[in-house]
This record gives structure tokens, sequence and C-alpha cells, in this order.
């Protein structure tokens, strides 16, 4: 992407630099294809797409995070997380009647709804909080390391030490989470019935709908001078610190995005899965999820939709065929790909993974020998 | 070996008017290891220094203390009349000091354009990021650099496709695009041949005036065509001042230095 501005251009145009045209019109017929789906595809299958687009949100978020600032972010998942367990609180709530308690808490013999449960009550609350509650977190969380000047790998380790001690609180505190098993069987989201087809269709087109947002959004912010400043220090911390920038609360914007759409994608999974739990939120899905965004392309944002609709298809194919292969094979692919592949899917149709396999192939194709 | 003499060329020398910068005494002290040991250096405003002094002289760390990558043991450096001493490297550039790394520190996978934008933008505070366009006075600021450091028609390209020689200009483009009042210049001749060494002793000597520039350079041909005073350090101690004639006639400067460096010049 070009964002540079020539003199004779004028600077302030809104969009400059976002490519239009070709593609364009490709992504037009995507979204509206994606809004056809309710009547294209069988109701599991819908309920499949809407759980991969939301999970799209997740890795658009690192897209800005790692592709853009090249923080390596190894606890998505707690984000998402808490996204998810913000609206479960509150469906579970919804569906009580005064001085009821949710039935895992009265099995747990608690006698009163912990006070942190209290604010989800209100749907406002619960709302926002699928945000701001990831979302002040991360800026808590990767302030507080950003400016100590943590970075690279020990970043990551922290942030996977975060996904592991959260899930681990998850199952600790059974009777205020509902432990393993996290919390399920929802009836009702704003007083719409969760269980009939109208409610499934019109959650599959909010999720949509917030995917297009999202991606534009991210793009217009991609392209401005945040954006490439973002970039430069991915590319050259030290450099834009001596150029008179402080390089942390730039970090920390990206990753509170990212924290936020990963909440916004928790909350979304959630109400298309009727389940949120600690197996969703802990290591291992955190590390799939930057694997969805490395197979995309961590610097293209249809990238990483397309690798998360695509990871997670081939998951739901093999580990329905053979559950005990798909790790496996996922470990395989991150490998192929990283080696092979560093710009993703996205770098098959893209110059910008101009040492891969697609700049590989089109020689191959094209027969230049360089 | 010479912290008297350090002490009393800093008293005679340093009319409190024209005063841009001001080391005063500064030890760095890694591990037991003096890199700066009670150096002290003042620069008036608008004159050209250079720094000379063999390997481990301490010459680059003198840098990085007036920048505040690294931070002094004992003793000040005062800015402006200000000290600067403890506070964040950021926010020292801001109020007016930069400088050019040993090795080109060019941002690769920005334009020539776009790296010569962050720096030359004014508001370097994050939430400006979020503001579209630039001022006009910074866009005509990058065109005049552009075409003083010969970059002009490569402004589209990614900086990390230049050539060696080019992103030295580039990033002294860059130094010079923040307006800093003081341009720290480390080695800025690396790695280039006679005729762009040339081009680079006309560039920095543009440069004077307007800013005040302190440059480290072993190169020998290039101090002579800079024309400047020069200071010599050894072991993280102040050694020597004068014209370059005077120190290339020194013996004191010959013992610790100028031999090596001879020898040296043919390669370099």
């Amino acid at each position: 992407m070009d964002m540079s501005m020539r003199k004779d251009t004028p600077l302030s145009r809104p969009l400059a630099g976002i490519t239009l045209g070709r593609p364009l019109t490709l992504s037009l017929a995507v979204v509206v294809l994606g809004a056809l789906a309710p009547w294209l595809v069988s109701a599991y299958e819908l309920n499949l797409l809407a759980r991969f687009l939301a999970m799209a949100l997740l890795a658009m978020g690192l897209v800005l995070v790692w592709g853009q600032g090249g923080v390596l972010s190894l606890g998505q998942g707690v984000f998402f997380g808490l996204g998810g367990y913000a609206i479960a609180m509150h469906m579970k709530l919804a569906a009580l009647g005064d001085g009821e308690l949710p039935d895992f808490m009265v099995w747990s013999g608690l006698d009163a709804l912990p006070w942190w449960w209290v604010p989800f009550k209100s749907p406002a609350v619960a709302l926002l909080g699928v945000v701001l509650v990831p979302g002040v977190l991360a800026a808590l969380f990767s302030w507080a390391v950003f400016r100590r000047r943590v970075g690279g790998v020990y970043f990551a380790l922290i942030t996977q030490a975060l996904a592991l001690a959260f899930a681990t609180l998850l199952i600790s505190q059974q009777p205020s989470t509902g432990g393993f098993n996290g919390l399920t069987d929802f009836q009702t989201v704003m007083g719409m019935d969760l269980g009939t087809p109208g409610a499934a269709r019109g959650l599959y087109w909010l999720t949509l709908a917030l995917v297009v947002a999202v991606f534009l959004g991210l793009r217009v912010l991609m392209a401005s001078r945040y954006g490439t400043l973002l970039r430069a220090i991915r590319d050259g911390e030290n450099r834009i610190r001596f150029l008179g920038y402080d390089p942390t609360p730039f970090k920390v914007v990206a990753f509170t995005i990212g924290g936020a759409l990963a909440g916004l994608a928790g909350a979304l999974f959630t109400l298309h899965a009727g389940v949120v739990s600690p197996a969703l939120v802990g290591v291992v899905p955190s590390i799939e999820m930057v694997i969805w965004v490395a197979v995309g392309g961590r610097n293209s944002l249809a990238g990483a939709i397309a690798g998360t609709l695509a990871v997670n298809l081939a998951k739901d194919g093999v580990s329905s065929a053979f559950p005990d292969l798909w790790l496996y094979a996922l470990g395989l692919v991150f490998v192929l790909v990283v080696t092979l592949l560093p710009g993703g899917l996205a770098g098959l149709v893209t110059d910008a993974g101009g040492t891969g396999l697609g700049k590989r192939l089109q020689s191959l194709v094209v027969g230049e020998t360089k | 070996m010479n912290a008297q003499a350090t002490a009393s060329h800093i008293g005679t020398t340093a009319p409190a008017s024209n005063l841009l910068l001001a080391v005063d005494g500064v030890t760095v002290d890694f591990d037991g290891f003096k890199a700066l040991n009670g150096f002290s250096l003042t620069l008036d405003r608008g004159t050209l220094r250079v720094l000379i002094g063999p390997n481990g002289a301490g010459k680059s760390t003198l840098c990085d203390t007036i920048i505040g990558r690294v931070r002094a043991t004992s003793g000040r450096v005062i800015f402006k009349g200000q000290d600067i001493t403890h506070l964040p490297e950021h926010e020292i550039v801001r109020r007016g000091v930069c400088r050019k790394f040993q090795t080109p520190g060019v941002l690769p996978g920005l334009s020539v354009v776009d790296n010569l934008m962050i720096a030359a933008r004014r508001d370097r505070r994050w939430w400006c990021s979020f503001q579209r366009g630039a001022a006009a006075e910074e866009g005509a600021r990058v065109a005049e650099i552009l075409e003083t450091t010969g970059l002009a028609d490569r402004g589209r390209v990614p900086a990390g496709t230049l050539a060696h020689g080019e992103k030295q200009w580039l990033e002294i483009g860059m130094v010079v695009a923040t307006r800093a009042d003081l341009l720290l210049l480390d080695e800025p001749t690396a790695g280039m041949g006679p005729a762009e060494t040339s081009q680079t002793a006309a560039l920095i000597r543009r440069l004077v005036g307007q800013h005040t520039v302190l440059v480290i350079d072993h190169d020998m041909s290039f101090l002579e065509q800079l024309d400047a005073r020069v200071t010599v350090m050894h072991q993280g101690q102040f050694l020597k001042e004068g014209s370059v004639a005077a120190i290339r006639g020194d013996p004191d400067v010959a013992a610790v230095y100028l031999g090596r460096a001879k020898e040296d010049g043919h390669h370099g």
C-alpha cells in the first residue's frame, strides 16, 4: 500500500492510498454472496459461517497488532473470552426471575450473586462490556509492558502466560464462572429468542455487517499517518524514538483495538455457538488464532478473513473425521506457511509476499529465473 | 590523564550567550569500564565540530549520552541552558537534538518520502497521528531535502532498496528534516567512496550555520574537507582541540591516534 504524499496531490483525501477498482468489485461480490448465504446454505453451515466470521473480527485485530505493529500476541484468547463471558453472564442473568441465581451457582452452594456479576444484569453494561472490558484490560496490560520496553519474544511469552492464567482462573473459580463447563444454555438475548431461524439469520447478518465495518475502519486506520508510524515502529522502533516519537502509545493503541475486537468476536461467537468455556480461551486457542492470521497473511485484512475461514473449515472437516489428527495437521500447516509462504494466502495474490511461494510459483509459471 | 586540562578548557571557552550544548564532566561507567571519564565539551550555536579518537575512545558513547540512549553515571548534559541528562529520549529529540546512527537507520519498508515526512512532522504526539494531511510547510521542507540530498527521483521507492550511500544521505536528510538545532552525525561517510565522501562534506558544510553539527569520523581526507575545529578523545577523556592542521601535527594526538589512522586511511 502506498500512502505517501506527492507534492501535487491534495494531502487530505480521506481514503488516499486505498486501492479501489477491481478489488472493490470483488469485495462487493463477496459481501453480497455472504449476505445471501442464509438462502444458499443449510442452517448448520450458516451457524458455522457465522462463528468463523465472528473469529475473523479477532483475526483482523491481529493484522493490526501483529502484522502492522510487529507485536506477536499469544493471548488473544483472553480478550475473546472476556467478551464472550460478558455477554454470556448477561444472558444467564436475563433468564432469571428476581432473587434467582444461575443454576450452576445454586449447585455450587452460592446463596448470593458475586458482586462482579451484578452490573451485567443491565443490557447496556453487558454490550459495552463486551468491548470495554477487554479493551481496557488490553490497554492497561500493554501500557505496563511496553513502557518497560519489553517486546518481541518476551512479550509473546507474557501474553501466553496471561492466557494460561486466565483459563486456569476460570476453571478454578467454578462456583462463579461455571468452571470447566463454562456458561451455556442461553434462551434469549435482548428479548430475542435465540432458538428461531430468524434469530440465527439476524445474528449472522449482524456479524457480517460488523466484519465489513471493521474491515473498512481498519483500512482507513492503516492508511492514516498512525498506520505509517505503526509500521515504522515495527521496522525501527529506535529510529522512531530518536526522531522524537514515543513508540509506547502507538503500540498500546494497536493492542487495545486488537483486544476490543477480540472481545467483540468472543461475544458474537458465544451467541452463535451457545456456549463460552475455558477451552475456547486458553493457550491452544490463542495460538490457533495466530495461525489463522499467519495462513491468511498477517499484513492483509482480507487475507486474515480468508485464513480464518480456511483454517476453521479445515478444522471442522479434519476434527470430525480424525479428532486426534487436527493439532498435528495445524502444526504442519503453520510450519509450511512460515517457511514457504511468509505472506500467507494474501502473498499468493499480491506482490507483498514477494520472497515467498507466490513469487516462486509465478516465476515457475511465467518461466522467469532469478 | 588530562582531567585538569579538560576542566580548564571548559572554564576558559564558554561564552554563555551563544552556548548551545555543554557536556559537563560526564562519566559513563559500564560495570567498571569508563567509556566516558569526566568528559566535557561545549558547542556554540551554528558551529561545526569534528570528534575523532581511536576505537573505544568514547565518541559514540558521547552521542548516546547526549541523546539519552546511555545514561551518565555522573555529570550533566546542558542543552539550551536546560539540564536534559535524565529526560526520555523522545523528549530530548523534541527539544532539538537529532542523531544519525553509525549504521544507516532508515525505515526500510517505508518510501523515501514517508521516511522524511515522519522526520519532518512538527507535532509528534501520538494522538496527532490520527489527523489527516500534512502542513504545507512540512511538505515543502521534505521536497527541499529531497533536492539537497540528491534523492529527488528516488522519493517513491522503499528506503530499504536504496544503495548504501543513498541510505546514509537519506538518514542525514531525516535528521535535518526534524529541524533539530544540534545534529549528531556518527560516521556519516562510512562505506562511501571518495566522490560520495566529498559530496557528503559539501552537504554538511551547507548545514552549518542553520544547525550546530557534531561529526564523528575517522577519514582524514573527509576531516580536511570539512575544515572544522577538531576535538580529540582518548580513553573517554578530552585529549586535544584545534584546527585539522594543528591536530595533524600534534605529537600527543599522533601517539594515540593519527599513526594508526594514516595506516587505515588507505583502506577507508
